[in-house]
């Protein structure tokens, strides 16, 4: 990944970082999100309610405790992580592996709940009126939910962007602040502001992190407009 | 002849259908019935939205639905039609791109529709470039028929569709359900509870109440024997154009009571025409009356008499095979010595008979 002309200081490092993170973490997280989506707006099983209580449970706990169970499970002390790191030489904690799994974690609920409503926002009859037009179930889904779900997909994903660009406690847990490899934008901005000095840093990165997260919610909010055309409802 | 063949029993909530009948899949079809009755709840196990939990649905021989057999043919294996009441159009394609959905999932079947005519008979064809969210009501309908029937359906159901319309717009799609009942080839199945609609569009009639079938047969027959819920007391004779008197201004028409002199209307002869009388425009006279005014006069019996109210009287007399109903005054009963198996004469003024072609 790479910008030739720009200058390869601590800042840029860090503005690429959050931006890869955040788009890698948004492709990781966007099919639990469709599919947990499609689980609690569309089945009939009995355990929607609990997939539901899961898809919320990172946005209601306090992020650093979420960083702090993903190191339980996936540090290499732990169940999982041990299983990786022993079977495949794999370790998670403390790379920039973990910082996308932690955004990806903290940004689903978020995009679930997106993709949810637009899902939701269909109506059903027309699902119904397309079967008896001769659509398989398989063939609704692709001639009509889908196109109808695209722009809330969209959407769900512009504003997990937004929020991934954020996401702060989680990452700073399990990744840790490694200069470099896990230092995204807002622990750039936790690091300048400990330092003597650095505030005006601090200042430059506050003010990056501000326009990524208004153009972020702008695209989010104009894609939402286009799923209400879309859909007829304006 | 095949036949559309029902005998189900539906829970919906705390709804209950439980409804049967035979009738040859032909023509119009008409379930007609009050809201909350059960009709759409019927027309949905017809299309398999709805699954009943028990019973048979069957169209000539292919059989739809067998609780004994586990027989559950999926919708869109059934081939019937739906026009819902509120259209439900694909909102994020062309009218173009709705008309062509089902076309392209007919499976296999023989094309009987043909695309262009059916766009020219349902006057949609400035329509196709749209998008259904532009569209009116009545048009929204008539792309919602035309898709249906693009699907090269074994059977058409058709849900309220003048419902939903617009009162002031209902003239936009009357019209081309005639010309749907006149030209479309395969047997349709109209869902309502206005019995004007019915009165102009259906060959058969089902009558359905509180989750029951009342009655099922041909529509003179059915509308002629039994009262419909909030509507006025009619006959149905269902007849044939004889000749035109331009001199007199008669039409006459031939019917299984004998022949109608009606004001002149302009249709062909050997047309069929449906004559439609209210129960109050129909007099009875214990014996033939001369010098009256009234020309429609024949012979009936008398088979019940029963009480309207403090001053009417509903009788209900059989002539040639079919139910005639008239209202008189309690008084005129009495007059009369009017009783059950009394023979008397009909009588109905010419410019009382309503008349529509069918």
């Amino acid at each position: 990944m790479g910008f030739p002309a720009l200058p390869d200081t601590p800042e840029w490092q860090a503005l690429r970082l959050s931006l890869l993170v955040a788009a890698i973490a948004v492709a990781i997280a966007l099919p639990f999100a469709v599919g947990g989506a499609w689980i609690v707006s569309r089945s009939r099983a009995p355990g929607r309610g609990v997939v539901n209580a899961l898809l919320h449970l990172p946005l209601v706990l306090p992020p650093i405790v979420v960083g702090y169970l993903l190191l339980l499970l996936l540090g290499v002390r732990g169940p999982i992580g041990h299983l990786l790191s022993s079977m495949f030489g794999l370790r998670i904690a403390f790379t920039v592996k973990a910082v996308v799994i932690a955004t990806a974690v903290m940004i689903l609920p978020v995009m679930a709940r997106s993709t949810r409503l637009a899902l939701d926002a269909i109506d059903r009859g027309l699902e119904a009126a397309a079967r008896t037009l001769g659509a398989s179930r398989a063939d609704v889904f692709t001639s009509v939910t889908l196109p109808l779900m695209a722009p809330g997909v969209l959407a769900a994903a512009a504003i997990g962007f937004t929020a991934a660009l954020g996401e702060f406690g989680a990452v700073i847990i399990f990744a840790a602040n490694i200069e470099g490899e896990t230092r995204t934008l807002p622990l750039a901005i936790y690091t300048a502001l400990q330092a003597p000095g650095g505030e005006s840093a601090a200042a430059r990165l506050a003010a990056i992190s501000i326009v990524f997260a208004f153009l972020g919610l702008a695209s989010s909010e104009w894609l939402n407009a286009r799923l209400r055309l879309r859909l007829g409802l304006t | 002849m095949s036949t559309l063949r029902i005998d189900i029993r539906v829970r919906r909530g705390d709804f209950r259908l439980d409804a049967g009948f035979e009738l040859p899949a032909t023509g119009v079809i008409a379930v007609l019935g009050p809201s909350g009755s059960g009709k759409t709840t019927l027309m949905s196990a017809i299309a398999g939205i709805v699954k009943p939990h028990d019973g048979v649905i069957a169209l000539g021989d292919e059989v739809f639905f067998d609780s004994h057999l586990k027989r559950d043919l999926p919708i869109e294996a059934r081939g019937c039609g739906v026009v819902f009441q509120d259209a439900r159009l694909f909102p994020h394609l062309s009218v173009e791109q709705n008309l062509a959905y089902g076309l392209a999932r007919c499976r296999g079947r023989a094309i009987s529709q043909d695309t262009a005519q059916v766009i020219e008979m349902l006057g949609i064809g400035h329509l196709t470039s749209r998008r259904p969210a532009t569209l009116s009501g009545g048009e929204r309908q008539r792309v919602a028929i035309g898709r249906a029937l693009l699907s090269q359906p074994r059977l058409l159901l058709l849900d309220e569709p003048i419902s939903a319309v617009d009162q002031s717009r209902k003239g936009e799609i009357l019209p081309y359900l005639e010309r749907l009942r006149d030209e479309a080839s395969i047997p349709i199945v109209y869902v309502s509870h206005a019995l004007d609609e019915v009165l102009r569009l259906a060959d058969q009639v089902v009558l359905i109440a509180d989750g029951h079938c009342e009655a099922a047969g041909s529509a003179a027959a059915v509308l002629s024997a039994h009262p419909v819920a909030g509507e006025r007391r009619i006959t149905v004779f269902d007849g044939t154009v004889l000749e035109h008197r331009g001199a007199i201004g008669l039409t006459l028409v031939a019917t299984a009571v004998g022949t109608f002199r009606i004001p002149m209307m302009d249709t062909i002869v050997g047309n069929r025409l449906r004559l439609v009388v209210e129960a109050r425009d129909v007099a009875l006279a214990a014996t033939e009356p001369e010098g009256l005014s009234i020309r429609n006069r024949f012979r009936a019996t008398i088979s019940r008499i029963e009480r309207l109210d403090r001053s009417q009287a509903l009788v209900t007399l059989t002539a040639s095979g079919g139910n005639v109903a008239a209202v008189l005054t309690h008084d005129a009963v009495a007059d009369l010595d009017l009783a059950p198996g009394a023979a008397v004469w009909a009588l109905v003024k010419s410019v009382a008979v309503e008349r529509m072609p069918v």
